[in-house]
């Protein structure tokens, strides 16, 4: 037993570390230091940096851009950008469109969608929830209805609406799940897998503003929406395989682990400047430095869950199983009691929320606190509830 | 990075386990708990003979030169079964202050008779009002003739009832030392633990004791061994779990209520999932605490990680044990159960070595 890197992980480690060092542009690295909403263009600035380099999107093929990595040196990866505090990659294009096309996709599809998702020029989004339909994905309505006629050639009339759909409002393409045969009584057949232009007539964005404030979803409707049947992935009415395939398609950082690290040692840089009820430094509080005790704690024990599933998975060569449930239940359990402490680090400051006219020397940092732990309940409930992810381990692992 | 035991680790755990569930089943386990002196002869016998006595000791005694790592899958299965053989105080404590502190002719006299199992010991230390503060003895060692003599009184002695030689942390003109000390010379009143163990209240009157190390220099030693000795318990503790959560995980699947299993009630198969992660994260810190103690960084490194590990299993420890028994339901409050002695072993390694709250302010004093 050896808890520790081998040399050659620790040389990749500490390669792409450095290279974070450099490459991680310093107005970025400080729009996330400070909790900053990034735009449009922040995410592709880093995405396109990532291409260059070539590092973008580790698990494809080779011949597509993929860097040949096993899961530990990938993991490395996406913890050490974690630590870093890089912008997120989007995984809408990289991560779930760009596999499914890899694997379902005709050479056309690949050679038309899959240069572009690499080199960031096209910013995909997700069409999956559905008003109604959060967690019970197979109960979707959004309907496609194929059509020829000799003007326009083969196509599909899309009707209906998608929702928490997010960054939509960046967005250039959509891929969709809908209906194309509602005759069927299992409900999870006669679905199908659409790729769909965002600019094409029909489809209007409208933002779901959050708790905190922040637009970061959306709805989008769907009307009378026209879509060349050329953009449908693999079968018609065998979406589901396709869903099924995308949803296991796991990343590798699922805990979150590095990102949880940074803002661990964020919140005890902050809790020391803070002062307690006695004057003295809040992370000198026994009270409070216990439950941040915990916290940490916790999260080592996550790391090192999931450096053994890894381990696991690298020597069977076999995907991850049910076990990545329990990664998505404790990291999203350590993000939220981090956002939590953070904003009781703040005590009474925590309160004020965005200032009435512009003031120069409001404090957006301690003001971002609470409504970053506002924000950060959604972790627990996207990708999967952590109710689902306990249902998933209940039936696959457990065989309840 | 492995997470893997080795072939030989392996092997050991593997044939520890088929004895303990050949010859150690809950039911042969009662009688040895309710036989006179509480554990038994011919299993330490069987022990020794596997090499379990010796496995952490050098070579040079006839031991294998193992670590905290080594010893895992041997405690993993101790916890399982639950074994009450005085092997913790004896292998984890007691003989490693010999290993670690003792001088040449201390180790040729001690160290060969425990790992040939002829000889059993104990670690006195804590003392009434000392909590878990290692440091807070009263007890006083003073030099006369040509060795010592030492007076005070020590509580909860692991394993004292069986102990041949007690390891005795005292005071003397040069602060905390440490002395081995004959049955012979001390009283002890011996009680049954609530895990269903051995220990007793050690009185030292005058007793003649014979210097273990460094005079004043004793409590390195100590921190030290007590850490082996809490990784060890952190793996035991993984054992004991990994049977609370099969057995209630098999209990969901076979009990029937309003006609059906009652693992087909979500409320309680979610309950059962938290139980197997908790287990998966215990799992995780025992780890962590076997490897570092056997390779740390530094001695802080070690014992940040071993508080860390303590930290989680003691909060584990409680919920695993008390949700076993819940979805138990009233059959899990039977003396009847195995899971009950379960729960009173978790319960009590949740607060041996110091409970979550020491660790806690220990990690922090660290950090």
């Amino acid at each position: 037993m050896d808890l520790n890197y081998s040399q050659d992980e620790s040389a990749f480690r500490d390669e792409v570390r450095g290279w974070l060092k450099v490459n991680l542009p310093q107005d970025l690295r400080d729009k996330i230091a400070n909790y900053d909403e990034l735009g449009r263009e922040d995410l592709l600035r880093w995405h396109k940096i990532l291409a260059k380099k070539g590092w973008v999107a580790p698990a494809w093929p080779k011949e597509f851009g993929g860097t040949d990595w096993n899961v530990v040196q990938r993991y490395i990866f996406e913890e050490e950008c974690g630590f870093a505090g890089t912008p997120p990659l989007i995984p809408f294009g990289l991560s779930m469109c760009g596999p499914v096309l890899l694997r379902f996709g005709t050479p056309e599809q690949k050679k038309r969608f899959l240069p572009d998702i690499y080199n960031g020029e096209v910013f995909w989004c997700q069409g999956y929830s559905e008003p109604g339909s959060g967690s019970d994905l197979a109960s979707l309505k959004t309907k496609a209805e194929r059509v020829r006629d000799e003007k326009s050639g083969d196509h599909y009339i899309v009707n209906g609406q998608k929702t928490w759909t997010t960054l939509g409002h960046f967005a250039d393409w959509i891929f969709c799940l809908v209906r194309t045969d509602s005759s069927l009584s299992k409900r999870q057949e006669g679905i199908s897998f659409l790729l769909i232009d965002m600019k094409t007539p029909g489809i209007s964005v409208r933002p779901l503003i959050l708790m905190d404030g922040g637009h970061e979803v959306n709805e989008v409707f769907f009307d009378e929406v026209k879509v060349p049947a050329e953009n449908l992935v693999f079968e018609e009415g065998k979406g589901w395989t396709v869903a099924k395939y995308l949803l296991g398609h796991e990343r590798m950082n699922t805990g979150r682990i590095g990102g949880s690290k940074r803002e661990l040692a964020k919140l005890k840089v902050f809790a020391g400047q803070q002062k307690g009820d006695d004057g003295k430094p809040l992370i000198e509080d026994a009270r409070f430095r216990d439950k941040l005790t915990r916290v940490e704690v916790e999260l080592m024990a996550l790391e090192i869950t999931n450096l053994r599933f890894l381990d696991q998975m690298r020597r069977s060569g076999q995907p991850p199983g049910a076990d990545v449930s329990m990664l998505k239940i404790k990291g999203t359990e350590i993000q939220q009691a981090l956002t939590e402490l953070a904003m009781q680090a703040a005590g009474p400051m925590a309160q004020p929320f965005k200032p009435v006219a512009d003031e120069a020397d409001f404090d957006q940092f301690t003001a971002g606190l609470a409504p970053r732990y506002c924000n950060f309940r959604k972790t627990s409930i996207y990708a999967g509830s952590n109710e689902i992810q306990r249902n998933i381990i209940s039936k696959m692992t457990l065989g309840l | 990075m492995n997470f893997d035991y080795n072939e030989e680790q392996q092997l050991l755990a593997d044939s520890v386990r088929r004895f303990l569930a050949k010859d150690y089943g809950f039911e042969a386990r009662k009688k040895i708990v309710a036989s006179k002196q509480g554990w038994s002869p011919s299993v330490w016998a069987t022990l020794t003979e596997m090499g379990l006595t010796g496995l952490p000791f050098s070579p040079d005694y006839g031991g294998f030169g193992g670590g905290a790592v080594d010893l895992m899958g041997v405690m993993e299965a101790a916890g399982e079964a639950m074994l009450v053989e005085p092997y913790l105080a004896t292998v984890g404590l007691g003989a490693q202050f010999v290993a670690r502190a003792g001088s040449d002719a201390q180790k040729k006299a001690i160290l060969p008779a425990v790992v040939e199992g002829k000889l059993k010991m104990a670690f006195a230390q804590t003392e009434k009002g000392a909590r878990y503060n290692l440091s807070n003895v009263a007890a006083q060692a003073k030099k006369a003739g040509g060795g010592w003599e030492i007076t005070g009184e020590k509580f909860v002695v692991l394993g004292a009832p069986a102990a041949d030689t007690f390891v005795v942390s005292a005071k003397t003109d040069k602060g905390l030392s440490l002395f081995l000390v004959k049955k012979e010379s001390v009283k002890v009143k011996a009680y049954v633990t609530l895990d269903e163990q051995r220990a007793g209240d050690v009185s030292f009157s005058k007793a003649q004791g014979e210097l273990l190390g460094v005079e004043g220099g004793a409590l390195p030693v100590i921190e030290e061994v007590m850490d082996f000795a809490t990784a060890l318990i952190c793996a035991e503790a993984v054992g004991a779990m990994k049977f609370a959560c099969d057995t209630t995980l098999e209990y969901l699947k076979t009990r029937k209520q309003f006609g059906v299993t009652i693992g087909t009630f979500q409320a309680l198969q979610h309950r059962m999932v938290d139980m197997y992660v908790s287990y998966e994260q215990a799992k995780s810190m025992a780890c962590l605490a076997a490897s570092k103690f056997d390779a740390p960084a530094d001695a802080k490194d070690r014992a940040r990680s071993i508080s860390a590990a303590k930290i989680k299993i003691a909060d584990n420890c409680r919920h695993i044990s008390q949700e076993a028994i819940q979805l138990h339901g009233g059959m899990g409050m039977t003396d009847e159960m195995k899971v009950s002695h379960t729960f009173r072993r978790l319960t009590m390694i949740a607060q041996q070595f110091g409970d979550a709250e020491h660790h806690l302010a220990r990690f922090a004093a660290l950090s």
